[in-house]
């Protein structure tokens, strides 16, 4: 207990020694043989902090009584209740209502859910969702597999915001100086500021709203500026893609969207684009396409992929070959790359320890005319996005594996930070007279040189809407309540520029307005509601004849067909004028890169999102400073130091972590965190990267400096948790190899024979379920995680909880690494249930809590489990999941509309795990078996398999030897993971295969 | 020394170890037996309801068909209790002052629902399905038993786990035809069964033909191999009791 105390809770993971020595490391890599995998930079330099780790089934302390009165004190008193305890169940059931409708709606079959079409806007871009209903509930967003921005996929974003709609945090009522008003009271005490403004014709009236691509909320944002000829409208978005424009207008004079083609790509280049991360626009169909591109089997064929990179991703992660470069440096490199190339003598050369990758990569790229692609990141230089264009149009890429069209950002021709310093000048000229927000936070994330706040606090009057009451909302007259995609009617358009219809799924839950009721109030005095307001505007623009079923057709299929944008035949100019290059930063780099999880802070209240380990670094609840081990060395920092962080006199304080694969001299901060007034769950944690970010340099700025505190802040990371020893749990190879020993999976270990067990052997008549998980296609990118978190109410549990390893997450992804920590290769692995057909969980119950089915589930029994955890003990995979304390809420009546009516909330002292989406087994199979036919193949998926937007996951019948999966199961990639314990595990792998150049693999 | 104790002392203390087992064994017996009671399970109990409404009168009086209200019974998991509209269908009609009938005019009026009370009432953790056990061949009265006798709705059944394993592990005995040929020279009087409250399962007096094809096929018992049971198990592909009495079967 005192020891507790004293040392502080996650102590074991990372490290406690004071410094990790590289040169032991290596050498330790040098002596083995073979590829040698590792997962934390503790396990590489064998800490003994990780050897009692892996001793142990729960980290320490995740088992331990750690409150302030002793165990025994517990005992003592607790003793009688817990004899009384053994009772609970013998409770009489109290008398439940039943409230049947008045009118039943008649699309309505009770106890069926219903799908709907929608869209899910991300500042300018949306993607096209199915949303399942419970009676009138939305409780899980699926993909739209019809829609050109989802194929099916969803990234985290999507799947976590039905959890954000429900938020018991959201603002709930409208406020003036804190007071709550009603709509009606809102609207005639606005009405005579509109009405003096109109006088005016609005010249001191401002909108400042986020990025928006709604064709409708554009027009009437027009119609606004055309009764009030003075207005302006500004937009702020701080994860903005201003030098994506202004790379295009520097190529082609012109902001243009640019487009990726994967499925013809055979050579990709990233200039430190991170198109395979949630949140890129074109994730889930870039996703599916690279995934599909990269299966081995297309032997040749199969997609090379480079990367340049700054702040490790999980795209570059994929990458064959990865050159870790500072954010600054990575114009010069595609300067000297555009000059080697000989599309543009644009200076640069390469460094030293650049030319061998880059003569590999310039030979592959002019070998591969037509079919090679190069991207640049959103975070690049305008510069070299013009580059990138440039090398595209020499490759013969552009109209193949790239193509050009008008930009989905009606407003890119300025970019978004001009905008808001103009605002920001106007508001400090007291021009400003009456301004309105529109879900747009700037006093928290403006650049840290725009003062907004105090330009704000000048306005006369402030109207914010917006779903909480953020920090703007706190320095505003005015708070409106707003409302969730969910909750409302517009539009939206994909990356792609597809017209998508946001539809409601439920009326809104605290009575919010959307932004264009509040814009219509402000145009006409209308109250139109956001249906009449979306409905008028594509009435409008309609020209057929059959305006009804046009619209129906368009809202059943979630888009207008046919409505992406037109191709644009430009080439880049060859003989562009650049700006001069700027100087590499000097000194330590500082990188800002937008949240994996949280995005810019506007998902910081999510739990389901909070608690998703960051795909490369594994970290949740918290955003730490990232370094490369060499630098810290050289600082003599570790990680779970705290630091205090100094760019230009501002100064911030954070945690430390140390990454592999991080470029030298260089940190990695993520935006989104620090919040003061996201809500009960993201206030308060973290620190605010926005206050180091200068608008002029908004991705990466040089001269930060880093100093110790001499604090001990610690981070929750379970990649540390669940270990399984040494063993061949990630299993690689190059295509080469591949090719040559197509089983080489197989030659790693032995599983042994079939049949081998001392228990009655099962014999599984019906259905034999499997999954089987490619590992080459896993991005990492965590949708599946919350996927499951969302289909089976799995509870969210806290950085502390998960600090003692009692994270929940049913299907959690391990990274592998191999190599040095310098440049690894990363490896996702995805871990469900194995759902072994020999299982060592079911043997050791003592209540026979886990059981097997006929059809090789272990199914979890959670009102026999007594929690004695002996199965999590002996399970070999680490795969179940305890509820330590009473982590469901059962409580808050919002969370229990979102949860899934077909999964029971577990309690406090029961185990759990994943269950292979037994809810949708049963449902399909009572289908079948009431049409009199067997469950057909891909009627069954998985929550995972459903969301995965890199096909991934494949679940199926393995006694249908025509099902995907069993097809998958006869690949020679396939293997157990540890099967050489004979568990036979259902859910298997197919190796992993690199296709590096081998040029370069010497 | 002298003894302390009575010789009858050797009596007492056997008695009141046996005495202490039997006490021990009857807490436990009676322990079991209370939940398993009607006090635990409501089995038998006619709870409060906002409108005491008659099933009897409505089922067997009048003889409404069990799917007018209960309209999801066959393809959906959940029965469904009717909507207010359904009740007003024929109570703006007749009876349509009656002031027992009040609630359901307000429910009406006011577009507020009708809080019933639940009687057939599965805990949390059980996931019932309705339409597969119709399809099956499962009756209604099998589990909700002569609905069309009761006056004030109760669960006839205990809804405990081992009453649902009883019919899992058997289930060709609760098996029953969907048509069956009730006048031997009109086949078209062949009348659904599942929902008949008064089907009475095949005997050697009381025979059940049904329809195999263009045939006709004659049972005189429910269980054994030659029974309309086991039939009906085979020709509905009932998965068998290993599979049906699966924990996922019913938890999730």
């Amino acid at each position: 207990m005192d020891n507790v105390q004293k040392t502080g809770i996650g102590d074991v993971c990372p490290s406690k020694k004071d410094k990790l020595e590289l040169s032991e490391v290596r050498e330790r890599l040098s002596e083995a043989r073979g590829p040698q995998y590792w997962r934390t930079l503790d396990e590489l330099a064998q800490t003994p902090e990780f050897a009692e780790m892996l001793h142990r089934e729960f980290p320490k302390h995740a088992s331990e009584w750690t409150d302030k009165s002793s165990r025994r004190d517990f005992m003592k008193i607790m003793g009688a209740s817990m004899a009384l305890a053994g009772l609970s169940a013998c409770t009489k059931q109290p008398l439940e209502p039943i409230v049947p409708y008045v009118k039943q709606p008649n699309n309505q079959l009770l106890g069926k859910p219903l799908f709907y079409a929608t869209a899910m806007p991300l500042g300018v871009y949306g993607t096209g969702l199915l949303v399942e209903s419970h009676e009138g509930r939305p409780t899980k967003i699926e993909g739209n597999p019809q829609h050109p921005s989802s194929l099916g996929g969803t990234d985290v974003f999507n799947q976590a915001s039905v959890l954000t709609m429900y938020d018991p945090d959201r603002s709930q009522v409208n406020t003036y100086l804190g007071e709550t008003r009603s709509w009606p009271e809102v609207l005639s005490s606005l009405r005579g500021s509109i009405e003096a403004e109109k006088a005016k014709q609005g010249v001191g009236l401002r909108v400042l709203s986020g990025a928006t691509s709604s064709p409708s909320f554009v027009a009437q944002m027009q119609q606004l500026l055309k009764t009030y000829p003075q207005v302006k409208w500004y937009q702020w978005e701080a994860v903005n893609r201003d030098n994506v424009y202004a790379g295009a207008e520097l190529a082609f004079g012109q902001p243009l969207e640019t487009t990726y083609d994967f499925s013809k790509a055979k050579v990709v280049l990233s200039l430190d684009a991170d198109f395979l991360s949630s949140g890129f626009p074109g994730f889930h169909k870039y996703t599916r396409e690279f995934s599909r591109r990269r299966r081995p089997e297309l032997k040749e064929e199969m997609l090379r992929f480079y990367a340049v990179e700054s702040a490790p991703t999980n795209t570059a992660a994929k990458a064959d070959h990865r050159l870790h470069l500072k954010a600054s440096e990575v114009e010069a490199f595609a300067r000297a790359l555009a000059s080697a190339l000989g599309v543009a003598q644009v200076g640069g050369e390469f460094k030293e320890d650049q030319k061998k990758f880059a003569s590999a990569l310039v030979k592959d790229l002019q070998a591969n005319r037509g079919t090679a692609l190069v991207l640049a990141g959103d975070a690049q230089t305008p510069a070299t996005h013009a580059l990138a264009h440039a090398i595209n149009g020499a490759l013969g890429a552009a109209g193949k594996t790239v193509s050009y069209s008008e930009p989905v950002d009606p407003f890119a021709a300025t970019s978004k930070v001009e905008q808001l310093r103009q605002l920001t000048a106007e508001m400090n000229s007291g021009k400003v007279d009456m301004l309105v927000v529109l879900n747009t936070n700037p006093v928290y994330d403006a650049p840290a040189d725009i003062d907004f706040l105090s330009a704000l606090n000048k306005v006369g009057l402030r109207i914010h809407l917006g779903l909480y009451q953020d920090e703007t909302a706190k320095y505003c007259h005015w708070h409106l309540s707003g409302t969730h995609y969910l909750e409302q009617w517009g539009d939206t358009r994909s990356f792609d520029g597809t017209v998508s219809f946001i539809q409601p799924l439920i009326s809104p839950l605290y009575s919010g307005h959307s932004e264009s009721e509040l814009i219509e109030f402000l145009t006409n005095e209308d109250e139109a509601t956001s249906y009449a307001l979306t409905q008028r505007y594509w009435q409008s623009q309609h020209s057929g004849a059959d305006f009804k079923s046009w619209w129906d057709r368009s809202l059943h299929d979630g888009f207008v067909a046919g409505s992406a944008s037109p191709a644009k035949p430009v080439t880049a100019s060859a003989k562009t004028a650049l700006p001069a290059i700027t100087a590499a930063a000097s000194g330590l780099e500082i990188i800002f890169r937008r949240d994996a999880t949280i995005f810019d802070g506007r998902f910081a209240n999510n739990g389901w999102l909070q608690e998703t380990p960051k795909p490369m670094n594994q970290v949740c609840w918290d955003n730490p400073v990232l370094m490369s081990v060499a630098t810290a060395k050289r600082l003599n920092l570790k990680s779970e130091d705290e630091v205090e962080l100094e760019l230009n006199g501002r100064k911030v304080k954070a945690a430390l972590w140390l990454t592999p694969g991080h470029p030298d001299d260089a940190i990695t901060v993520t935006l989104g965190y620090g919040r003061e007034k996201a809500g009960r769950v993201g206030s308060g944690i973290g620190f605010s990267a926005y206050k180091l970010r200068a608008s002029n340099a908004l991705w990466n700025a040089g001269g930060v400096r880093v100093r110790a505190t001499g604090e001990h802040y610690g981070l929750a990371s379970p990649q540390g948790h669940q270990m399984m020893e040494g063993r061949a749990i990630v299993r690689a190879a190059t295509l080469e190899e591949f090719i040559k020993t197509p089983g080489f999976a197989h030659e790693m270990v032995e599983a042994p024979p079939p049949g081998l067990t001392m228990y009655q052997p099962y014999e599984y008549k019906e259905h034999k379920w499997g999954m089987a998980i490619d590992l080459n296609s896993c991005v990492g990118c965590k949708t599946c995680t919350v996927a499951c978190q969302a289909e089976n109410n799995i509870a969210v549990v806290g950085k502390d909880q998960v600090k003692r390893g009692r994270h929940m997450n049913w299907l959690r992804i391990d990274n592998y690494h191999e190599g040095s920590p310098e440049n690894p290769n990363t490896y996702f692995q995805p871990v469900p249930c194995m759902q072994c057909e020999n299982a060592p969980c079911e043997v050791v119950c003592p209540v026979t809590a886990t059981v097997h089915s006929s059809e090789g589930l272990n199914d979890m029994v959670y009102n026999r489990c007594v929690g004695t955890r002996y199965c999590s003990n002996n399970c070999p995979y680490k795969v179940r999941r305890f509820n330590f304390l009473l982590f469901s809420d059962f409580d808050t009546p919002q969370l229990k509309f979102q949860r899934n009516p077909e999964v029971s909330v577990r309690s406090r002292g029961v185990m759990e795990k994943c269950t292979y989406c037994i809810q949708r087994i049963t449902h399909a199979r009572i289908d079948a078996e009431e049409e009199n036919r067997k469950v057909r193949d891909g009627e069954v998926m998985t929550a995972c398999q459903q969301a995965c937007p890199a096909e991934a996951i494949v679940f199926g019948d393995l006694n249908d030897s025509g099902s995907r999966v069993s097809k998958l199961k006869a690949s020679q990639r396939n293997y157990g993971l540890l099967e050489e314990l004979n568990t036979r595990p259902r859910t298997t792998y197919l190796a992993a295969v690199r296709n590096p150049n081998p040029e370069l693999e010497s | 020394m002298a003894q302390i104790f009575h010789r009858s002392a050797n009596s007492i203390a056997k008695a009141s170890i046996l005495g202490g087992v039997i006490l021990v064994v009857g807490l436990l017996w009676a322990a079991l037996q209370l939940q398993r009671s009607p006090y635990f399970t409501y089995a038998g109990v006619a709870r409060p309801q906002p409108v005491p409404f008659p099933h009897q009168h409505h089922v067997a009086g009048l003889g409404i068909d069990c799917r007018y209200c209960h309209t999801s019974v066959e393809v959906s998991g959940y029965a469904g209790v009717p909507p207010t509209k359904t009740c007003m269908n024929c109570h703006s009609q007749i009876w349509t002052a009656a002031p027992m009938l009040e609630p359901v005019r307000e429910s009406y009026r006011s577009g507020r629902s009708l809080s019933w009370t639940r009687a057939n009432d599965l805990p949390d953790f059980a996931y019932f399905d309705h339409s597969i056990h119709v399809n099956k061949g499962v009756g209604c009265n099998v589990c909700h038993g002569r609905v069309d006798k009761m006056n004030l709705m109760y669960n006839q059944a205990s809804l405990q786990m081992e009453w649902c394993l009883n019919c899992h592990r058997e289930p060709a005995k609760n098996l029953r035809p969907h048509y069956v040929k009730q006048d031997p020279k009109d086949p078209a009087t062949m009348g659904d069964q599942i929902f008949n409250m008064a089907y009475e399962e095949p005997s050697t007096s009381h025979p059940v033909t049904i329809k195999e094809g263009d045939r006709y096929k004659t049972f005189t018992s429910q269980t054994g191999p030659e029974g309309l049971g086991t039939y009906l198990v085979k020709v509905n592909n009932v998965r068998s009791p290993r599979d049906i009495t699966n924990c996922n079967t019913c938890h999730r």
